[in-house]
């Protein structure tokens, strides 16, 4: 500010500038393109978000990797211990899916209310709104990476190798996860502006949705057989999240057929074969993944015009 | 000079629910109750600001000057129409409300600037003259819900003006922090005209538009009454509140005195500096009314010089036409012409019955060696 005559250049310059508008719709472009000038806020707000959630807490940051943990402790127990589901090296398949569950998970749960809890910011601030909802997506994939690093320290540990002929599926398989949890969590947080119920909704869906998804149990083994009799694969595969899942499976998992930890008759020698993973061949997983991909692209761009819609009323509601 | 905000007929309408069914339950079991009204907030607004103007913008309460402030910074969607903006625009909205209470002071101002639309380049470079300005050098690590709400306020006015945005946006935030805190704010605001920038600067008070702005726009109940010099404005604000004040009066008082015009003995309204003057204003009343009376003398540039009223004993207005006579003993003032304004108002000096903006002007010329306002008659020697 004192050096006045750099200040006057670049005033001079304004003559030359263009002008931004505000009007009562922007187009889809616009909003696209404001988003994407207002990049370096949602990097501030994702570093504040994950730095406020863990202040105060004597373990801070490590929590983001105990708790995913402890969970995985516990379905452990009750899944492979108490019910006896047979899946061998049953922590390798439970953190494969739970790290893409606490993803999606953790971004729906935070970002539903989120323009509700800043209305402060809302009303007196001016950017892109759907960057709160995006910022909660974003530290959900801090967390997912830190996850995502754990559970590589464990297959180190226990020295189970992954299929590292699958590995380029994975950024295809994560981007559609991101699009798709990004859409919903734009999508959640307009509506919960008018319909305050979501908050408390939301949290009954996603447990309904995460025994819907194959983390806890084996679509091959428990679902598709039922399903298949009657021709309704298909029906579960309308969760977006059963794909990503089977990738993320069948890239840390590897085996698509095992035996049993249980044996046929009880303390008998027999352990039969189960069918732990579809056996489709890497194309269909490559194809199945990119057309997702596309998809879910498609229904972020869908959440940002329904979202832009929504937002012009937000004020005579917050 | 370029133009930096171009509105164009921009309107604003609200819905206004009177029963709120925001739940899920209600909304199933009343889906068509709670009557909304619509609510026209704004109407119609055009006006451009240029570099290098300070423009004010008036109006009381509810008159739509906060909801069309919102709408340039883009916090709020007009309903119709177009504003065109040019170059960085800091908004002093609400001082603050971006801060995150469990973040340090160091965090917020990074996230604050973030919001603004800044780079953190961009802040790391103003960092140092940011945290000079708030003067909270040793809190800067703490958190900020530790803060005092001054502090908080500080912090946050000193990150909008460092920030080197091309407009400023200021809406009724000079009203915090303590005098001294206030001065360097007018004084920051005072560099930033000297530099060429734009300020748009909302508030209800006349004096500090007088004090700031070059011109003035009016709102009153959301449509636009005056755009232009603050002082014009500002007359045109002043009737215009008197005028609605008159639909809201019931015992009629207000349109029952008038004030006709203002005389001198002479007939002329020059005066020598140091001389004194006498005036003559003519008042009709239609009832028997005992108030007090005002005169205000201002300068061109709206600058108020000497505010004055009847010193306790009250001006008995009769039926009919009346004269009260003002006696200026002596008028120090230098070379210039001054508006006078008179008035009057009831006995607690609450309400004002009867006003004439600019009803007089005189032109004063001085021939003496000093300069400024006012003849103080210094004499200077060594002793």
């Amino acid at each position: 500010m004192s050096d006045g005559s750099s200040a006057r250049v670049e005033r001079r310059s304004l003559e030359d500038a263009s002008f931004r508008v505000v009007s009562a719709r922007d187009s889809l472009v616009t909003r696209l393109r404001n988003l994407w000038n207002r990049r370096e806020l949602l990097s501030s707000l994702i570093r504040s978000d994950i730095r406020i959630k863990y202040k105060n807490s004597a373990l801070g940051i490590v929590w983001s990797m105990l708790t995913p943990t402890l969970f995985l402790a516990i379905y452990w127990l009750v899944f492979a211990k108490f019910l006896k589901n047979g899946i061998p090296n049953f922590v390798v398949y439970l953190f494969a899916g739970m790290i893409v569950w606490n993803m999606f998970n953790t971004s729906l749960s935070t970002a539903t209310g989120v323009i509700v809890v800043r209305s402060g910011l809302v009303k007196k601030v001016s950017f892109p709104r759907e960057i709160l909802a995006l910022a909660n997506v974003g530290s959900a994939t801090f967390y997912f990476f830190i996850q995502l690093l754990v559970f590589g320290l464990y297959m180190l540990i226990v020295q189970h190798s992954p299929d590292y002929a699958y590995f380029w599926l994975l950024p295809i398989a994560f981007l559609a996860l991101y699009f798709f949890t990004a859409a919903l969590a734009v999508v959640m947080s307009a509506i919960t502006v008018y319909m305050r119920d979501m908050e408390h909704f939301i949290l009954i869906i996603l447990q309904l949705w995460f025994f819907m998804s194959p983390v806890v149990y084996s679509y091959e083994h428990s679902i598709a057989p039922q399903l298949h009799a009657h021709g309704l694969a298909w029906l579960y595969f309308l969760n977006p999240i059963t794909l990503i899942m089977l990738t993320f499976q069948r890239t840390f998992y590897v085996s698509t057929v095992v035996h049993s930890t249980v044996p046929t008759v009880a303390g008998g020698h027999a352990f039969p074969l189960i069918k732990v993973l579809p056996s489709w061949p890497m194309s269909t997983y490559f194809y199945l993944d990119v057309s997702l991909l596309g998809i879910m692209v498609v229904l972020f761009l869908f959440a940002e015009v329904v979202f832009g819609r929504l937002q012009g009323n937000f004020e005579s509601e917050l | 000079m370029a133009t930096v905000i171009k509105v164009e007929g921009i309107a604003k309408t609200f819905k206004i629910h009177h029963e709120r069914h925001q739940s899920l339950k209600e909304r199933l079991l009343h889906p068509r109750s709670g009557s909304t009204e619509v609510f026209d907030a704004l109407s119609d607004i055009n006006f451009t600001v240029d570099t290098n103007e300070t423009v004010g913008l008036v109006g009381h309460n509810g008159s739509g000057k906060s909801t069309l402030l919102k709408c340039i910074c883009g916090v709020l969607q007009p309903t119709s129409g177009q504003i065109h903006i040019r170059g960085s625009l800091a908004a002093l909205l609400e001082l603050g409300a971006g801060f995150q209470p469990e973040l340090s002071g160091r965090d917020n101002v990074y996230l604050y600037g973030a919001m603004l639309g800044f780079s953190k380049k961009m802040v790391d470079g103003i960092f140092d003259s940011v945290v000079d300005f708030s003067e909270i050098e040793q809190f800067i690590d703490t958190q900020v819900k530790f803060y005092s709400s001054g502090m908080y306020v500080r912090l946050a006015f000193a990150v909008a003006v460092n920030v080197d945005p091309d407009i400023l946006v200021v809406d009724e935030v000079l009203a915090v922090g303590d005098e001294r805190f206030q001065a360097k704010c007018i004084d920051r605001i005072r560099t930033f005209q000297d530099e060429g920038r734009s300020i748009l600067f909302v508030t209800h008070n006349a004096d500090q538009v007088r004090a700031i702005c070059d011109r003035a726009i009016v709102l009153d109940g959301g449509h636009m009454i005056a755009d232009g010099p603050t002082h014009e404005s500002l007359r045109t604000f002043r009737e215009h509140l008197m005028g609605t004040a008159q639909e809201h009066d019931r015992s009629g008082l207000l349109a029952s005195i008038s004030i006709d015009s203002i005389t001198t003995p002479s007939g002329s309204f020059d005066v020598r500096s140091g001389a004194g003057m006498h005036f003559d204003v003519n008042i009709t009343s239609q009832n028997a009314y005992s108030g007090n009376f005002i005169m205000e003398i201002f300068t061109r540039k709206g600058l108020l010089v000497s505010r004055s009223d009847a010193k306790g004993s009250p001006v008995n207005l009769t039926p009919g036409r009346n004269c009260v006579g003002i006696d200026l003993a002596q008028i120090p003032l230098l070379d210039g012409i001054y508006d006078i304004n008179v008035g009057v108002v009831d006995p607690h000096g609450n309400t004002v019955i009867a006003w004439r903006e600019q009803a007089a002007s005189i032109q004063v010329t001085y021939d003496g060696r000093e300069g400024g306002l006012v003849e103080l008659g210094a004499t200077v020697n060594q002793q």
